[in-house]
């Protein structure tokens, strides 16, 4: 691949605009209908059934309701030999019984009975606590990095790195909301994962930027920005089409349980790659970014040379 | 000399290689359905062992091994239908005091298992399993002490001749009023001679004394709350023959309980949900045992049976209830032989040292009880009932008079004073117990989770190697050389720290394929560069792998700083996730950069090159 000469730079506004209004139409959503939290978070039960054969939904329906569960809901799940039922906390039941019961309702009177697949339930206190602890867990993963890049860089990459990452939490999320996918435990450590991933992008490209500004002193920010987002092009797509290759196996191969993960960090891996490129450096460039910042301090030898 | 290692730095890389494939090893090996048997408390002999195996031998069951190590008895099975069937067939043989656990026994040959290595050990979304946390209601055992020292507290004001016109419970204090002010000195010395965990305020009003369980007092009654459940729940799961359960404390009040390969989940329940409790009764050593056996008992009696089998005949009279026990620990008396004390509280106290008096010489029995739900199949119905079991546990004799504070001795073992005194506890005021988590997964789920995670595995892994392949040819070889040494690595690390592979963790082994090859990418573009630069190919190589470390080392580090924050404040499968992502990333910073440099001196090194293959 022969380097590229591509001005980033110079057309960030379309970028910028393109992010916002991405940005936006997430939030927004994000606002409106929110994120469809799984188990994990809001508490309740879920219970995975097999079937030999194709199962009949509106007969397990109409057995749940009978029985008085009417606030299951029953759906395939991967095939149609699978069954999730769900189940919202229960006042009163014990709540640990509640698979128990659940399980014996479905089998009554049935031929073929249902092979139990799975079950989760979730307590109202532990939804809270996981809840809680993954909001912790992205606050202080945001925090640690804001450091460590204002320590290893400089103030302004650290805000500008922080920025595309949540730029791409933000859309990512936005589109679990839009497509209303379900937000669990392990689509939140896809998020942390993407996180970690979609910096990695972005500090390769600022790596390049600091070592430019070094080494380019008769260039201006702007023009080193481009010919670093230049020349770390072929590598940034390079390593996203290695793990989007990896991604896709997973999301196609990995089963129902690994699917939101996979399709988390695949969004997160396209959106990552495209904000270390577009994003990163303008947001570094527009907080005020220049090359004195990074400069390595030169030894005054001032004092040396007045010396006889 | 450039693009040259020395002979340590080669020999040690290849080292951590063959090491690696060494530790791996035992993942490539399956298990045995197997049958262990062991003791709850003791040790199994050898007659006992050979025992089993001719018990086994005798029907005719082909056994692949029997072996008798640390005092148990694992018996391997070529096939699951024969597992279940020896199971069943011990376990009425064995009865009550013997565990006999399913298990998968792996097949490592023997001198991997003697240099430590074994297979990863599975997490119960790929194993099948249960998984419960468990809350325990702490605040109830305080309140469970409040009530006791609110009895205690009047019958010690009585036996102390202290007047009192009230004592009572008051949001969270007692208050004692007294008849006459006077008598609070004495009160007050009383007090602090005998209820020490009682912090005592005194108000406007010169009669009275206000009482609150002291902070400490409190912390300490959750604590052992919390330890009483937690040995608990040993025991009972136990019964349930697993073969690897794990119990565990999970921040203040919760316990986490694992049961491996246990499907049924409203079994394992019930067990857990048992409540128990215990009474202390006189043995009847004036009528005949072998009548009441007959079915002729005499009035008054009632015949039970001991931990061994044989029967006994007890006063139907109960002395006291396990609710008057408030504590129990076994120690040695004097003479160095095992004993268990225990301490009743003081209406224990007053009964016990009335019987006492009028009984010393005679013998004293201790009847486990343990209410279970049990679920049965009685003409294709489920039906549930309580049953009440009872165990006599311990018999001694009573060698003086005793009320508050005495020591049961003549015990076996040192274990066996564990035990009992673990059953004293158990049985007394376990705090009430809620089931907060439960995430079950069935045989097939977990099979499929494993064939699912391989698959996407070796296409994610095949789809990387051709692509690496085409682009950077050679280089692209040498670059999956170094990621196939990754994946060893990662397996032969998570074998030896024996950390939990989950699905999310198959998952964050895929992912550090796809991202393990960046540091290469990083690499070979620089290399890239170099050349178009003008640069020779040695140079080149040499240039390339300097300027990009650096890189490497800042962009490896986020991804690290992210995988370890999610493994702090992950739990179960994301933890498993957060594991390989840590391992995935440190190791694969070695294979990419030293295990591929190594490769290319190989290679490239010390000689004249035109071109590189890259």
């Amino acid at each position: 691949m022969k380097t590229t000469t591509i001005n980033f730079i110079g057309n960030r506004h379309i970028a910028l605009i393109f992010s916002g209004l991405l940005s936006l139409a997430s939030l927004i959503s994000l606002a409106t209908q929110g994120l469809h939290m799984g188990i994990d978070f809001t508490g309740g039960t879920l219970i995975e059934v097999g079937y030999p054969q194709p199962a009949d939904l509106n007969a397990l329906r109409l057995k749940l309701d009978t029985e008085g569960f009417e606030d299951a809901t029953v759906q395939n799940f991967g095939t149609a030999k699978d069954v999730l039922i769900r189940l919202k906390l229960q006042e009163g039941i014990s709540s640990a019984d509640l698979s128990t019961k659940v399980l014996d309702t479905i089998n009554k009177d049935v031929a073929q009975p249902a092979s139990l697949r799975r079950v989760e339930f979730v307590g109202p206190q532990v939804g809270d606590d996981l809840a809680e602890d993954g909001f912790l867990a992205l606050l202080y993963s945001s925090l640690a990095i804001l450091v460590y890049i204002a320590w290893r860089f400089e103030w302004k990459f650290s805000l500008g790195a922080i920025i595309a990452t949540f730029h791409d939490v933000i859309v990512t999320l936005g589109l679990f909301s839009i497509l209303g996918l379900e937000f669990d435990l392990t689509v939140l450590a896809a998020v942390l994962a993407l996180i970690g991933y979609s910096l990695n992008d972005t500090i390769v490209v600022y790596d390049r930027i600091r070592e430019n500004f070094r080494a380019l002193r008769d260039k201006s920010t702007e023009e080193i920005m481009n010919i670093s987002v230049n020349v770390t092009l072929s590598r940034t797509i390079m390593t996203s089409l290695t793990v989007l290759l990896v991604l896709v196996s997973l999301f196609f191969l990995g089963g129902e349980t690994i699917h939101n993960f996979s399709l988390v960090l695949l969004f997160g891996v396209f959106f990552g790659t495209y904000s270390s490129i577009f994003i990163a450096s303008p947001a570094a460039l527009m907080l005020g970014i220049s090359p004195a910042d990074l400069m390595i301090p030169v030894k005054d030898n001032s004092d040396i040379a007045h010396l006889p | 000399m450039q693009n040259h290692f020395s002979l340590w730095k080669n020999i040690s890389i290849i080292l951590v290689f063959v090491i690696s494939i060494i530790y791996s090893l035992p993942n490539l090996y399956g298990d045995d359905p197997s049958v262990q048997v062991s003791h709850i408390v003791n040790k199994l002999t050898q007659a006992q062992a050979s025992d089993i195996q001719t018990t086994i031998n005798n029907t005719g069951t082909p056994l692949k091994s029997f072996e008798f190590k640390d005092g148990r008895v694992l018996a391997r099975l070529t096939n699951t239908d024969d597992q279940m069937k020896i199971a069943d067939l011990l376990r009425d043989k064995m009865g009550n005091n013997y565990t006999v656990a399913l298990n998968l026994a792996p097949t490592t040959p023997a001198w991997l298992q003697s240099i430590g290595a074994q297979a990863m050990y599975l997490g119960l979304d790929l194993r099948g399993g249960v998984h419960f946390l468990l809350e325990v209601d702490i605040d109830a055992a305080v309140k469970q002490a409040e009530e006791r020292y609110n009895d205690d507290l009047r019958l010690a004001l009585r036996e102390a001749k202290i007047h009192y016109q009230n004592v009572s419970k008051d949001n969270g204090f007692i208050k004692v009023t007294l008849k006459d002010a006077n008598d609070k000195t004495e009160l007050l010395a009383l007090l602090s001679k005998d209820f020490r965990g009682l912090t005592v305020t005194e108000p406007e009003a010169a009669e009275q004394v206000w009482l609150k369980i002291s902070d400490a007092d409190a912390r300490e009654i959750k604590k052992s709350a919390v330890a009483q459940n937690m040995t608990t729940l040993r025991n009972r799961v136990n019964e349930l023959g697993v073969a690897e359960p794990v119990i565990q404390q999970q921040g203040v009040n919760r316990i986490m309980v694992q049961l491996p390969g246990v499907q049924d989940t409203s079994r394992a329940k019930e067990i857990l949900g048992t409540t128990a409790t215990l009474e202390y009764r006189l043995v009847d050593t004036e009528h005949d045992v072998q009548q009441a056996v007959a079915g002729h008992p005499p009035i008054g009696s009632r015949l039970y049976y001991e931990k061994n089998g044989n029967p006994i005949l007890l006063d139907k009279r109960i002395i006291i209830t396990g609710d008057q026990i408030v504590d129990s620990a076994s120690s040695s008396d004097d003479d160095g032989r095992p004993s268990v004390s225990i301490s009743l509280n003081g209406i224990g106290a007053s009964k016990m040292g009335k019987l006492t008096q009028v009984s010393i010489g005679k013998p004293m029995a201790v009847v486990f009880i343990e209410y279970k739900n049990e679920t049965r199949m009685v003409n294709g119905e489920k039906v549930r009932h309580k049953e009440k079991v009872e165990k006599v546990i311990s018999v001694a004799t009573i060698q003086g008079v005793f009320s508050k504070r005495f020591q049961t001795t003549g015990l076996d073992s040192p274990q066996e004073a564990r035990n009992l005194s673990l059953l004293l506890r158990a049985g007394a005021l376990a705090a009430p117990v809620d089931i907060v988590e439960e995430r079950t997964v069935g045989p097939s789920l977990g099979q499929d989770n494993i064939d699912k995670g391989m698959m996407s595995f070796f296409v994610g892994f095949a789809l990387v190697v051709f692509f690496m392949a085409v682009y950077y040819k050679l280089f692209g070889m040498i670059a999956n050389a170094a990621l196939a040494f990754n994946v060893v690595i990662v397996v032969a690390i998570l074998s030896m720290l024996q950390a939990t592979l989950t699905l999310p963790g198959i998952a964050g082994i895929i992912l550090t394929v796809g991202m393990s090859v960046d540091a290469n990418v990083l690499i070979f573009e620089r290399i890239k560069e170099e050349i178009n630069n003008g640069n020779t190919p040695q140079s080149s190589i040499f240039s390339g792998y300097d300027k990009a470390f650096a890189t490497i080392l800042d962009s490896h580090f986020t991804n690290l700083v992210v995988a370890v924050v999610l493994f702090a404040f992950g739990t179960g499968s994301v933890k498993g996730f957060a594991v390989t992502l840590i391992i995935g990333i440190l190791s694969s910073m070695f294979t990419a950069i030293t295990g591929t440099r190594m490769i290319i001196n190989w290679i490239y090194g010390n000689k004249r090159v035109e071109k590189l293959s890259i």
